[in-house]
């Protein structure tokens, strides 16, 4: 789960990462009204669940999610360009995202821009926490072009990060005197703060020295395992359904994992590798697949019904193919759930099924007898064939 | 021959008496499984549909069955527990079905278990099965058969495709593996290679990756140096997008790794068959077994 970046600050300053003072705002006036209680310069910025923001566009072509404004009348206006707008950025797609929040934060007096991340190692199958003097930039472009200017530290998972480690990350980046102590100490922080809210990626960047000497974290990026949001009912609420398409908001109402694509071939799977896998080949056959769904291993009427409705209120999509392969679930129970959907929601697109394992023949002789047009496949590349000669 | 399971191989079911784990026991054991044991804490002294007896701890099954692998279904806040009380207790193999278990977990019991010797596997897979001989997991038994290919798969329906379609050629299985499709998995991809690699009645290796991580680069790196057999592989995912969840917590594409492109490339590399397709696999193993 992502979380934007007025959010991930708060949940930072609350294990003591030092962090600008700053207020959300949702209208002009409330920009306003922080601006003034901040009491001096600030910079307004765009609440996106994207990267970038600072070099997007807006739709209508003013530039800059991230705008420093000297008066309060001055971030009344900028929050006014910016709300309600679109904002394009390189990690938006060219969609954009609706700007409906912004966060007005007191300016900082930047001497230099670092970058502290942590996030798990899968090789390692620990968390490494990464250190650059690049900061301020895209870290991917810093691993791609000067990979040591990163510095890396690897956490052990049952010991924790020690003080030593601390103080590594806070020498390798340079820091000496009070700087050094504040940054080992924003660091420890950082470290506490991802492993106790069970984030899979905490993100400084970029970190600062201010010109009175202090080490701010200046933006914050946290994503959260949402495998564990069960012991964070506070993070859980931050979800911002917004930032979110509303067909896979639907779908995860009925435990559906679905996740929207650019294609027309609509897919139903039961397993996430095969549910890819199915994608995999309508593209071989020279489809595009418009979405991936994993209805799951329990695959029961009400399931495949429910994945069908949101499967069709694409409006992009032409045809619809199901592969199931039946293991404990059974092909008739499958057939049942599918044919029992299509009556009920009125099916007018070709569907292409392709049945396999346990039951395989009985469910497909009901396919055949329930007087619905379906197309019954005996493998998966012969399905997506159908699938796609059906769009052509 | 086979890997990790066999004939006499004693599992006790831990969540033998909820519902997943009630289920798929009779499944396990309908297939010819030697479930010794359960363990449902507080139900100890009892008996699960009147034939398993049941214990309140893993320690406790082993001593009085001698229970050597542990296969569980406890529910993901309770999944990272129930694997470190069974390696703790002696048992030599975990098999962890639980999907939803947070990945801090998974990371702390991985390092856990390095002081006690008990491999795990999963925790969000199918099992291990060895055909005709022991089923230690949720795939359908009767889709297997005794044979010369084993099988590495991070998904379970694929694998079922892939395990189909080697039946179906008539080639048959040495012992299927699904890892898992975790960011933390027990067991990698590497390791069950270096099984198979030296169990003598494999002859190949179907291997089934996916997107995220690099445990298939690392597969290959393994099978260019030391492989002595033919590896067919097909990674998922080719046409999914960077930084979305597929499904599995681990398939995803993070910072530009991870993709699918990478590892068939690494994979070909390393003098693998990959199969753009997942219908190809059968007949790749057949072709390169013949070779």
């Amino acid at each position: 789960m992502k979380v934007h970046e007025y959010q991930a600050k708060e949940i930072l300053s609350r294990y003591n990462v030092a962090v600008p003072r700053g207020k959300v705002a949702f209208s002009a006036d409330q920009a306003y009204a922080a601006a003034k209680e901040l009491n001096g310069t600030v910079v307004v910025k765009a609440q996106i669940h994207a990267g970038g923001r600072g070099k997007g566009t807006f739709n209508d072509g003013f530039k800059g999610g991230v705008k420093l404004a000297k008066t309060a009348d001055e971030a009344a206006e900028y929050a006014k360009k910016m709300l309600g707008n679109v904002l394009v950025t390189h990690q938006t797609g060219p969609a954009g995202k609706e700007v409906q929040k912004v966060y007005i934060t007191e300016a900082s007096d930047i001497q230099k821009e670092y970058y502290l991340g942590i996030v798990l190692d899968r090789a390692r199958q620990m968390n490494v926490i990464m250190s650059s003097t690049e900061g301020g930039v895209e870290i991917e472009k810093v691993a791609a072009e000067a990979p040591d200017k990163i510095l890396k530290t690897w956490v052990d998972p049952l010991l924790g990060l020690q003080p030593y480690q601390a103080r590594q990350v806070a020498f390798g980046l340079g820091f000496t005197g009070e700087a050094f102590k504040e940054c080992v100490k924003l660091v420890s922080a950082l470290y506490k703060a991802h492993e106790e809210t069970d984030s899979t990626l905490t993100e400084i960047n970029p970190l600062v020295l201010t010109k009175e000497g202090h080490v701010v974290a200046l933006d914050a990026k946290m994503n959260f395992d949402d495998n564990a949001l069960y012991r964070h009912p506070d993070i859980h609420e931050m979800r911002d359904l917004s930032e979110e398409d509303p067909l896979e908001i639907e779908a995860s109402k009925f435990d559906l994992n679905y996740i929207r694509l650019d294609g027309d071939i609509a897919c139903m799977v039961n397993g996430a590798g095969l549910a890819m896998a199915t994608m995999d080949v309508i593209k071989l056959e020279g489809g595009e697949p418009a979405n991936f769904l994993d209805v799951g291993g329990g695959a029961t009427t009400e399931r495949v019904k429910n994945a069908f409705r949101i499967l069709l209120s694409d409006k992009h999509v032409k045809a619809v193919l199901i592969n199931i392969f039946g293991g404990i679930v059974r092909c008739d129970v499958i057939a049942e759930g599918v044919i029992a959907a299509a009556k009920e929601i009125g099916v007018k697109l070709p569907v292409v099924v392709r049945l396999q394992g346990t039951n395989v023949d009985k469910g497909k002789e009901m396919l055949k007898a329930s007087g619905l047009k379906f197309s019954v496949a005996d493998n998966l590349k012969q399905a997506a064939q159908m699938a796609v000669a059906s769009v052509k | 021959m086979s890997i990790l399971v066999d004939k006499n191989t004693r599992v006790v079911v831990q969540g033998i008496t909820g519902k997943e784990g009630s289920f798929h026991a009779k499944q396990c054991l309908e297939y010819g499984t030697q479930v010794v044991a359960g363990v449902t804490p507080g139900k100890g002294g009892t008996r699960w549909e009147e034939k398993v007896p049941i214990y309140n701890t893993v320690a406790d099954a082993v001593q009085a069955q001698a229970a050597d692998a542990a296969l569980i279904f406890v529910p993901p806040p309770f999944a990272a527990d129930a694997i470190l009380e069974a390696a703790f207790a002696g048992v030599k193999l975990v098999v962890c079905i639980t999907e939803g278990i947070p990945a801090r977990d998974e990371a702390r019991v991985k390092a856990g278990l390095r002081s006690t010797g008990a491999r795990l596997i999963g925790p969000n897979c199918p099992g291990v099965i060895t055909p005709g001989e022991c089923k230690m997991g949720i795939m359908p038994g009767y889709i297997h058969k005794p044979g010369r290919v084993g099988v590495i798969s991070r998904s379970g329906t694929l694998t079922y495709e892939a395990v189909w379609q080697l039946t179906d050629c008539g080639l048959g299985e040495t012992t299927c593996i699904g890892i898992g499709g975790d960011p933390v998995p027990g067991t990698s991809h590497t390791e069950t290679l270096e099984l198979f690699n030296a169990d003598p009645a494999t002859e190949g290796v179907v291997l089934i990756g996916e997107i995220g991580g690099t445990s298939e680069e690392e597969a290959a790196a393994y099978i260019k140096a030391h492989m002595k057999k033919p590896v067919v592989a097909f990674i998922a995912g080719q046409t999914a997008p960077p930084g979305r969840r597929m499904g599995h917590a681990g398939a995803i594409i993070a910072g530009g790794k991870g993709t699918a492109a990478e590892k068939m490339a690494a994979l070909t590399d390393a003098g693998v068959v990959v199969v753009k397709s997942p219908t190809e696999i059968g007949a790749a193993m057949t072709k390169a077994l013949k070779a």
